[in-house]
């Protein structure tokens, strides 16, 4: 009793003899445990050794003797370095080329008064509302007939140009005081000069933002790269780890699927873990990719 | 041509007003440039993937070649009657209607209900936060390989420990009846954690004058929710729900790689059908009228937010 009056000793005085929020309270607890469940078993599993049997795999209840047979084993069928570096290429390549294209374009709408402004606004809205999975067929015709058919470069393509991004600096640099960029006009910056030199450096956090979503959802990103990518050496994390399921399903290796799941989703949970408020307001503004 | 070098004419006093407007217009793109210039990275790959990508939906869906191989020849609206002839594309259809339903509502639901838990900040709801967004990031493929085993008969983590309550053994990933469900729960599992921050954000903008006034009032929890809560968050009710609808249309990945739409088609979905089509059966006539009913769903689902969304991104 005591530590839940702790919990709710900042709740307003006359809601504080409440049962129901309390009920509200204790029945989200529950919940967030069995969400964990699926994690806590990928763990668990990893370790188990091979030799607890089947039957055991399901314990939730770890083994007494803990093992990395798994993750070795793990490691050795599936190609994960290559997978990651992939993946690396990918999301790396995205996320700078968009830099570049979401500041310019962020300028132009918090800055520039031009001919068509409102017009060109809906053009980018256009873009959150006709969702990019959907067009995956068009799209791969026409990567097919830049010639960028199972390459990175023709993963990469479509998601160089991002309204969300250019949406996000545009109200991070709408927030910079002109004044500062006067004393640059004075001494005769040009535009490009004006942005690198002023609004980049002020709009590191928007930048950061930005950059959390878009590696996040590259990151996770299957179906895209499935229809253009063709050779096993060029495969990003997620589908080198369905192939790898698939495989190990075939063998009933449990343990080892664990482990190749934890690898591969490792570095994005130690990663959260370590900047979870960030990753979270960075999320809420996401909304629509 | 001659029109477009305004210089000449810029003498005249008494130029046609038609003129002027041209002038005007060339000064105004001049004036425009910069502007231009800045954009038009941007605009190149948004005409190629997204406009362009349109477009190639519509006249894809009026050609069709009879192999692989054939030229392409036109043949109008004989794709999209084809399609929606397809007893496959229907059942995808109502699938994929089923799957919107049993995902959007019980994940609104609960991450409301996460949300009214958890609107205060202290470590020990931020612990819980945390753990109900984890599976947010991860990718669906990761996500399908534990759920794979989860639901895996007999010796899997479900049977092991609520199998012993039931009659009769279900094999959730195989029986038609069951799959789809079984499709959905880890939709909801994966995305309640999501919504739930829209309506932490949500909950912090009700105004706290209206909640002290209503504790004056003697108001009790369900009067809060019903009387205040409730009506302030409705657009946060409205941007949630199309965001949760796009993605019982886009978010298939777990179809791929635990079901493969199986089995007999129970939990094929609209996407996975479009992906059959034109991957596995060269089929890109058909998959293109496909994408054109699908997009006209979409941007119909996504018109009703328009505003809102429009509102959010700073308006023109």
């Amino acid at each position: 009793m005591n530590p839940f009056k702790q919990l709710f000793k900042d709740a307003p005085l006359a809601t504080r003899n409440e049962i129901t929020p309390k009920l509200g309270f204790a029945l989200v607890v529950l919940l967030a445990l069995v969400w964990l469940i699926p994690f806590l078993w990928m763990v668990v599993a990893t370790l188990r050794p091979a030799s607890d049997g089947i039957n055991a795999m399901a314990e939730l209840m770890p083994s007494l003797k803990p093992t990395l047979d798994n993750i070795r084993d793990a490691w050795d069928i599936g190609d994960f370095p290559r997978y990651f570096l992939n993946t690396t290429i990918i999301c790396t390549g995205i996320l700078l080329v968009q830099f570049a294209t979401v500041t310019l374009a962020g300028f132009a709408f918090a800055r520039l008064s031009f001919a068509g402004k409102t017009l060109i606004f809906y053009l980018f809205l256009l873009q959150l509302m006709l969702v990019p999975v959907l067009l995956i067929v068009p799209n791969l015709t026409l990567v097919v007939k830049l010639g960028l058919y199972d390459t990175l470069t023709g993963v990469m393509m479509p998601f160089f140009a991002s309204a969300f991004g250019t949406f996000l600096m545009r109200q991070a640099f709408e927030a910079i005081p002109t004044e500062l960029e006067d004393a640059a006009l004075i001494d005769g910056a040009g535009v490009l000069a004006r942005i690198r030199h002023i609004y980049v450096p002020l709009s590191l956090p928007s930048f950061s933002a930005f950059a959390i979503v878009s590696v996040t959802s590259h990151w996770n990103d299957f179906l895209w790269p499935l229809m253009v990518i063709n050779s096993p050496d060029k495969r990003p994390l997620t589908i080198g780890l369905s192939v790898f399921t698939q495989t190990a399903e075939g063998t009933q290796a449990w343990g080892t699927i664990a482990a190749g799941t934890l690898i591969v989703i490792a570095p994005l949970l130690v990663t959260f873990l370590i900047f979870q408020k960030r990753f979270i307001s960075s999320f809420v503004t996401s909304g629509i990719k | 041509m001659s029109l477009a070098e305004p210089a000449p004419l810029a003498v005249t006093t008494s130029a046609p007003p038609r003129l002027n407007a041209l002038q005007r217009f060339a000064a105004g793109f001049k004036g425009s440039l910069p502007a231009y210039l800045l954009l038009l990275p941007s605009l190149i790959f948004l005409a190629a993937f997204t406009y362009g990508a349109v477009g190639r939906v519509v006249v894809d869906a009026l050609y069709q070649r009879a192999t692989p191989r054939a030229p392409s020849r036109f043949v109008g609206l004989d794709n999209l009657a084809a399609v929606i002839a397809d007893p496959a594309f229907t059942g995808a259809v109502v699938n994929n209607l089923i799957y919107a339903v049993g995902t959007v509502v019980p994940s609104i639901a609960l991450a409301f209900l996460f949300a009214l838990a958890l609107s205060r900040t202290n470590a020990v709801t931020s612990a819980l936060r945390a753990a109900l967004f984890l599976p947010v990031l991860i990718p669906m493929v990761a996500a399908s390989a534990l759920f794979l085993f989860i639901f895996l008969p007999n010796v899997g983590l479900l049977d092991h420990y609520i199998g012993r309550l039931l009659p009769v053994l279900p094999n959730w990933l195989g029986d038609p009846d069951i799959a789809l469900a079984a499709i959905m729960v880890i939709t909801i599992w994966k995305n309640a954690g999501y919504y739930m921050l829209f309506f932490l954000a949500g909950l912090q903008a009700v105004p706290e004058d209206a909640m002290e006034a209503s504790y004056l009032d003697g108001a009790g929890p369900w009067q809060r929710l019903r009387y205040i809560i409730l009506p302030e968050l409705k657009p946060t009710f409205l941007f949630v729900t199309v965001i949760a609808g796009l993605n019982a249309v886009t978010q298939v990945d777990h179809v791929f790689v635990m079901t493969k739409g199986g089995p007999s088609n129970a939990t094929n979905l609209v996407l996975f059908y479009i992906y059959q089509q034109a991957v596995e059966h060269y089929d890109v006539g058909k998959a293109s009228a496909a994408t054109l009913l699908s997009l006209g769903v979409l941007m119909g689902l996504t018109a009703l937010s328009f505003r809102t969304l429009a509102n959010r991104e700073g308006g023109p």
